[in-house]
């Protein structure tokens, strides 16, 4: 891809894309979380309508239009109904704190640049060259998902993970077919809804959603 | 460094003309800081529903506490008169060598990242040694809490231009500000969104607005700054309002002009410096009202919360950097 105004988009929304991970570590407002990743969707959906006008690619539209209303739109909505269940419900208390997870964010995004550098290396261009900020992601979204409490949280850690994938994709095969990506979105979603009903039985049940209280076997 | 400064065309100012612009820089920054934190009251008070001050009420504050008697606090030493002039003298130094207006200010060779931060940090320093000065206890409880947000945000502050550093392949601020003026292209990439809202929330925190300090609050448990000029009446006062208001304009200048470099000048010649002036009067206008309008809608960080806000922007910063680094 030649350096113009549509490589800045693009490196602009993989920037995007990081940003938003970082953020979802500091946050601990569970509607913000869902702020960013909505972003997230969005800053993919973007990237891949880009991508797809620039090399006239029909599929890949489609895909952004399928990433844009499955990860910019109807995820992000499922989950503010789940939080919106159970208003004022923040991430209190992650197994590591802020300040000390946001340290960790840093050091993986280094070791994420350390260990795709070979990878970019084989075939230098400027979009393989944003690909360790896919991986970065996708580490974070690992990180939130280990250390955080709320079931909500834990979807967003999953969702974040997904987002990464699908930077990463788009930037080094520029897209995946049409058919893997619409299995991956359904996936995603099907998680989500599976979630959503998870958390209303342990709200109704337990009267709350920290996974980290369920220890015990009930009859 | 020599090399983004050569490309900026053979038309080359004179030594005077270059220290004309120098002076316009600091009567703008002087000028502009009480008016920058006029405007930020009124967008409050309007947002709130108030009429508010009028803008120039900072301006007519200054006039009034210059006329006032000069009174130290008992038993302070020298320190006491010396840091608000310190605070003032440095916040000027570096208002002559950043590019605010031109990207050829005077002795712009050494208008480095590490000396603009360090001029600003010598000024925060001088504030904090006068506020212990006097020996009461809220101004050491200011300077205090003051250093330690410092210490988290300076760092942060030098990483997030670093990362800008990286991109332009110099430290040297006018440099910077050239050769993303000669890069249009550079503005939207990602290590620079990733610095900017590292360095959005480093300059909140260092000109102390709303999530980090109220500056218009004198409850003790809360104060930063207020706690620290508690001691000071009079001209000091004056000095030091004046001091931080500089602080305020030139972190917002430098902020805007590090991320929009539209409408700097590289010439530095006549009627094209009085244009450069209104864009930066209208780029500064724009962040203050931004910054007012983010202040209305939050609540004051508990002070135990602070370093964790801070250190969200210190670790995009060093994101941004590694960014930069890999990217370029």
């Amino acid at each position: 891809m030649r350096p113009g105004g549509a490589l800045d988009v693009v490196q602009l929304a993989a920037g995007v894309v990081l940003a938003g991970a970082v953020l979802a570590l500091w946050r601990k407002d569970l509607r913000a979380l869902i702020s960013v990743l909505s972003l997230q969707g969005a800053a993919l959906a973007t990237l891949a309508g880009v991508l797809a006008a620039h090399d006239g690619d029909v599929g890949l539209g489609v895909v952004a239009g399928v990433v844009l209303v499955a990860k910019g739109l109807v995820i992000p909505g499922l989950l503010a109904r789940v939080v919106r269940a159970d208003p004022g419900s923040r991430e209190t208390a992650p197994l590591v704190n802020v300040p000390a997870s946001l340290v960790t964010a840093a050091v993986l995004v280094v070791l994420s640049y350390l260990v795709a550098g070979r990878l970019t290396a084989l075939f230098p261009d400027p979009l393989t060259r944003l690909a360790p900020l896919g991986l970065a992601t996708v580490l974070v979204g690992f990180f939130v998902l280990v250390t955080r409490r709320k079931a909500v949280s834990q979807i967003v850690g999953l969702l974040l993970i997904d987002n990464g994938l699908a930077l990463t994709a788009f930037l080094l095969t520029a897209g995946v077919p049409l058919l893997v990506e619409l299995g991956a979105s359904l996936d995603v979603l099907l998680v989500v809804v599976v979630l959503q009903v998870l958390a209303t039985t342990m709200r109704a049940r337990f009267g709350h959603v920290d996974l980290d209280q369920l220890r015990e076997l009930h009859d | 460094m020599t090399g983004a400064l050569a490309t900026l065309g053979a038309a080359s100012p004179s030594l005077w003309a270059r220290i004309g612009t120098s002076v316009l820089q600091v009567v703008a920054v002087v000028v502009g800081g009480p008016l920058l934190l006029g405007l930020m009251a009124k967008i409050r008070a309007r947002a709130e529903g108030r009429m508010g001050p009028p803008i120039t009420q900072g301006l007519s504050d200054l006039r009034k506490l210059v006329r006032k008697e000069a009174i130290r606090a008992e038993h302070t030493s020298a320190v006491a008169a010396l840091a608000p002039l310190v605070l003032v003298a440095s916040a000027a130094v570096a208002a002559a060598v950043t590019p605010l207006l031109t990207t050829r200010p005077v002795v712009a060779g050494g208008a480095d990242v590490f000396v603009v931060v360090y001029l600003l940090l010598m000024g925060s320093v001088a504030l904090a040694l006068g506020g212990l000065d006097a020996g009461t206890a809220f101004g050491g409880m200011g300077a205090s809490r003051a250093m330690t947000i410092g210490a988290i945000s300076e760092p942060a502050l030098l990483v997030g231009i670093l990362a800008l550093a990286v991109q332009a392949r110099t430290s040297n601020l006018p440099g910077i500000v050239a050769a993303s003026l000669a890069h249009p292209g550079w503005l939207a990439s990602p290590q620079r969104l990733l610095a900017l809202v590292a360095l959005v929330v480093v300059v909140i925190a260092e000109t102390g607005r709303i999530p980090v300090d109220n500056p218009s609050t004198h409850l003790e448990l809360t104060m930063i700054h207020e706690a620290m000029v508690l001691e000071q009446a009079g001209p000091d006062l004056a000095l030091v309002t004046l001091g931080e208001s500089m602080r305020l304009a030139l972190l917002l200048g430098l902020l805007a002009n590090l991320f929009f470099p539209w409408g700097v000048d590289a010439s530095g010649s006549g009627l094209v410096l009085l244009a450069a002036l209104a864009v930066l009067a209208a780029k500064t206008a724009a962040l203050a009202g931004m910054i007012a309008l983010v202040e209305v809608s939050t609540a004051k960080l508990r002070l135990f919360r602070v370093p964790e806000l801070l250190a969200g922007g210190f670790v995009l910063a060093v994101v941004a950097v590694t960014t930069g680094l890999v990217t370029r």
